[in-house]
């Protein structure tokens, strides 16, 4: 559950950006070829964030598709998992997309 | 939050200093933002903190030539009898350091101390991985001296270490055959972010299913540029494999370091 200590970070940035304002909404990006599952991050925020700033805070997550490139032919495919084979047989793929994992804004009143 | 000039209410914070507004000489309203809320953007990276922390731990072992290594396997996989094997074989030349992570006990560091070298246990009590600040914390006690191999044994899992660099050169992952050998793509992130696999316990292959060549097979669909060993700590099959990379590892070092 690696997912409750990356939700801590998220809300130590939030409260320390917020500068003593109330948070009402925070906005992830989550990549899919990431190891941090949206649905763990949705059930640690509320609890994470109780007794600070961002308590009660709305959470909304992008999920970012995985796109790769093949090495061998430099044909571009989408990942679903972190790993996969290319047409031409290509296991060897430099990810473009996907390994994102940011706080892309808030919201504070 | 005023959304124009940063102001909350009357008064706020200019570098720690808080000061109050005069709002009869501050026109402008503030009604949207109350309602509304200010959207902020920030697009900052989670897990920074982490990263620049393992940047330093990084900068730390190339000013001594360390070699660092980040252990990782499920628990059970025979991290810590490779570790015990390794400083009794090879600790008369080399300066082996070692920090131990588990959650509990201390134990690990008490079987390397047996073995001969010097180790710092962290226990992480509910954490399930080491982090670049503990690596950071237990250096200053370990004291590894120029030119050491420091090896790193991360809490025995294979999820959670992948997402948190320590600052070291390679990951490790090791697994045994005791295991499901789909175990690279069950756990994928940690096998593609490793640079070896070594496969231990192969001592037991007549007596379990697992199928070395399948094993290496997903290893090498999940990260086709991954180094693979085969071994047995406890019976010494194939360590000259894993002492051979260590020695090249910590010669790629050195050359690093003078260039």
């Amino acid at each position: 559950m690696h997912e409750l200590g990356i939700v801590a970070d998220v809300i130590e940035r939030v409260c320390e950006s917020s500068r003593g304002a109330r948070v009402t909404r925070v906005v992830l990006e989550i990549g899919r070829l990431t190891a941090v599952l949206p649905d763990a991050v949705r059930f640690c925020f509320e609890l994470a964030a109780e007794g600070t700033l961002a308590e009660g805070a709305r959470l909304d997550i992008i999920e970012t598709p995985g796109r790769a490139r093949c090495r061998a032919c430099g044909a571009e495919l989408a990942l679903d998992r972190p790993f996969g084979r290319c047409a031409c047989g290509g296991t060897d793929l430099e990810w473009l997309a996907g390994e994102e994992l940011r706080i892309k804004e808030m919201e504070v009143v | 939050m005023c959304a124009t000039c940063g102001c909350s209410e009357t008064s706020h914070d200019h570098d720690g200093e808080q000061h109050h507004h005069d709002h009869d000489h501050h026109h402008h309203d503030h009604p949207r933002v109350r309602l509304e809320g200010v959207t902020v953007r920030l697009e900052q990276k989670v897990l920074e903190k982490n990263r620049r922390r393992a940047e330093r731990n990084r900068a730390w072992f190339d000013e001594r030539s360390i070699l660092a290594l980040d252990l990782v396997s499920s628990p059970g996989a025979g991290k810590t009898s490779l570790l015990e094997r390794t400083i009794r074989d090879l600790g008369r030349d080399l300066a082996i350091y070692v920090v131990e992570g588990d959650q509990a006990t201390e134990n690990d560091a008490a079987r390397i101390r047996a073995a001969g070298a010097r180790a710092v246990q962290i226990n992480t009590g509910t954490g399930c991985h080491l982090d670049a600040e503990m690596v950071a914390r237990a250096l200053v006690e370990l004291e590894p001296p120029r030119g050491a191999l420091c090896l790193i044994e991360n809490v025995g899992n294979l999820v959670c270490p992948a997402l948190f660099p320590l600052g070291e050169h390679a990951k490790v992952v090791t697994v045994s055959v005791t295991e499901g050998d789909d175990k690279p793509i069950k756990y994928p992130h940690m096998f593609r972010a490793a640079e070896l696999m070594i496969v231990n316990k192969i001592d037991l292959l007549p007596y379990v299913q697992f199928d070395v060549e399948r094993c290496v097979a997903h290893a090498r669909a999940v990260n086709p540029r991954l180094g693979v060993l085969r071994l047995s700590a406890t019976r010494g099959d194939g360590l000259d494999g894993w002492y051979d990379w260590l020695k090249t590892a910590r010669a790629a070092r050195e050359v690093e370091v003078r260039a």
